[in-house]
């Protein structure tokens, strides 16, 4: 008897291993490290987050496929790679001090971190159904555990039970979507789904996969109207964890997502371009107009993120090249400006008390000009105000859904992003033209903060000036 | 073929039979002295009370994750057992990876106490 080995490839998958071997050698030093040296694990992580970024540069231009077709590295897979490297390490700057200041300094903080990494880097670059679905989980199970992190605080605790039930509920609906589509076409890779359609282009069963696949997608990626776990979880969640997983989350669902439909259904989609569009809608109005009446800036932030997976989806309708480069683009835009605008909240708070209402802002700008002009520039490039990396990720989306016949999707886009800019103008408004709250004029803005906040505004300054080198990088595709 | 299927509907009609049989005739024939120990549910000695909605102790559910982690990875070996020789090496550095990478969580949860009950 003889057994087949796949092509093991593991130069492949070097990112995500480099991570996971991270978190393995961290979770090993967490136990011989004393107590006032956790925030070293930390900077343990970020090392390997740059090797991890060293190896998708070096697989940069050269696609190769491995594990008989279950992986893959193309330049979109490693774009979003990239993406997520990025914004994990951003956010583990802005949780050196975070965790210390809410007295959760603990190197699992770290570990979890860098798991939910691994897990988010396979499922952009997984090319199979039951890789995304373990990728999925993977980068989900750690992402409960830190919503929850802070263990003495029952919102943070809530919140982490909330976005565990209704995550454990959206991957049932994912994996009931695989079932079908394997009982319609006997494969879960996505390439043979398309081949098996290009045969048989009838195929219930296959729409009926694909619809609970689209559910179990606009769960992760928080599509209204399978949105209400957002606010609360976003809310409630340690401000550091809020950060990381609104930008990675993003960025590893969406991957998954464009890759799942314009790779495997592409045949259908005369179908699901309209139920898209539609979602798309939705998405974004609901979720401006409801961050218009928050006065929480976590809250308005829960719902702006919502907004923002909405047009994002516009580049999915529009699909072809400009829509897939499109959307890489503002992923990486929404990364460094979201993570941003999380990171001058933590900047700012007092210890554990967070400046989270809109109002404790005021007076902000005379107290601390150089956080509070970072956080206005943050907020204006997710409006959407030129120069910024908002601005040019909008425009590049609209531009797409133009060129493929979507005119009036990129009509109703640019209408919320009118609506939009009132709620993101309101706390600078506070800052710039509000007397001084008592209270909140002795804050020691910690350095590591503050360093992240600088990297973040210098990539929305230079994506929104010079987007060129991003958005040539951002056009390379997938690999059929 | 479907007549193929017919060991399977026989097997299933002498299991109802054996079964309908041994209930009646046990039912029919045996004494029947009750006392409250043999009508609980369980006759371990830990009588059964309350709500089953009542809070459990964190402990029980810490035990029974990390033995179901550790029972999942026995089940893992089995085939790779069974499977040794066609394996050869690629087959036993694959599963001493999956077993280091399972040490590892083994000694962390160790070292943090999570065997011990108090």
């Amino acid at each position: 008897m003889s057994l087949s080995v796949p092509d093991l490839n593991f130069r492949v998958i070097a990112p995500a291993l480099i991570v996971a071997l991270t978190a393995l050698i961290v979770l090993l030093a967490e136990l011989v490290t004393p107590a006032p040296r956790k925030r070293w694990l930390g900077v343990l992580g970020l090392i390997g987050l740059l090797i991890a970024a060293g190896a998708t540069v070096g697989l940069w231009g050269a696609p190769a496929s491995a594990f008989g077709g279950m992986v893959v590295a193309d330049n979109f897979g490693l774009f979003l790679t990239l993406v997520i490297l990025l914004g994990a390490a951003l956010s583990i700057l802005l949780a050196l001090d975070f965790v210390r200041a809410h007295r959760v300094d603990q190197g699992e903080y770290y570990v979890l971190v860098l798991f939910a990494v691994v897990g988010m880097i396979l499922m952009a670059t997984a090319t199979d159904l039951i890789v995304i679905f373990l990728a999925l989980e993977l980068l989900s199970l750690p992402l409960y555990i830190l919503a929850a992190f802070k263990r003495a605080d029952a919102r943070s605790l809530e919140a982490g039970l909330k976005y565990f039930l209704l995550g454990a509920f959206s991957s049932a609906f994912f994996l009931y979507g695989i079932a079908f589509i394997f009982g319609g076409t006997g494969t879960t890779n996505l390439m043979k789904i398309a081949d098996a359609l290009a045969k048989n282009p009838r195929n219930d069963l296959l729409l009926v996969g694909a619809g609970l696949l689209l559910v179990g997608f606009a769960f992760k990626v928080a599509l209204v109207p399978f949105h209400w776990w957002t606010p609360d979880v976003y809310d409630g969640a340690p401000t550091a964890v809020t950060a990381f997983m609104s930008v990675g989350v993003k960025a590893a669902a969406f991957g998954a997502f464009f890759r799942a439909f314009l790779v495997a259904l592409p045949a259908f989609a005369f179908d699901w371009r309209i139920v898209l569009a539609a979602l798309a809608v939705l998405t974004m109005t609901l979720g401006n107009v409801a961050a218009l009446l928050q006065s929480n800036v976590k809250r308005m932030l829960a719902y702006s993120s919502i907004a923002h997976a909405g047009y994002i989806l516009i580049a999915l309708v529009a699909m072809g090249a400009s829509g897939l480069s499109s959307a890489l683009f503002y992923l990486l835009a929404y990364t460094l400006t979201n993570l941003g605008a999380f990171g001058a909240v933590i900047a700012l708070s007092d210890g554990e008390r967070e400046r989270l209402e809109i109002r404790d802002w005021g007076g902000a700008a005379r107290q601390y000009p150089f956080i509070a002009a970072m956080f206005a520039i943050f907020m204006l490039s997710l409006a959407g105000f030129p120069p910024l990396a908002g601005f040019t990720g909008k425009f590049l989306i609209f531009s797409a859904a133009v060129e493929t016949g979507w005119a009036w999707l990129a009509v109703i886009g640019v209408l919320n992003s009118l609506v939009s800019a009132y709620f993101y103008l309101r706390p600078i408004v506070q800052m710039y033209m509000s007397e001084p709250v008592p209270g909140w004029d002795r804050i020691r803005v910690a350095p590591l903060v503050a360093l992240a906040l600088v990297l973040a505004l210098i990539g929305v300054i230079a994506l929104g000036l010079y987007p060129t080198p991003a958005i040539v990088m951002a056009t390379g595709g997938f690999l059929r | 073929m479907p007549v193929d299927y017919l060991p399977i509907l026989v097997m299933i009609a002498i299991v109802t039979a054996f079964a309908v049989i041994a209930l009646t005739l046990s039912a029919m024939t045996g004494p029947r002295r009750p006392n409250p120990t043999k009508l609980s549910p369980y006759e371990s000695g830990m009588p059964p009370f309350g709500s089953a909605r009542r809070r459990f102790s964190i402990k029980y559910y810490l035990t029974a994750v990390l033995f179901i982690l550790f029972d999942i990875e026995i089940i893992f070996f089995y085939p790779w057992a069974v499977l040794f020789r066609d394996l050869g090496w690629f087959g036993l550095s694959a599963m001493g990876t999956f077993m280091l990478v399972l040490l590892i969580g083994y000694v962390y949860v160790w070292r943090k106490g999570g065997f011990e009950w108090d």
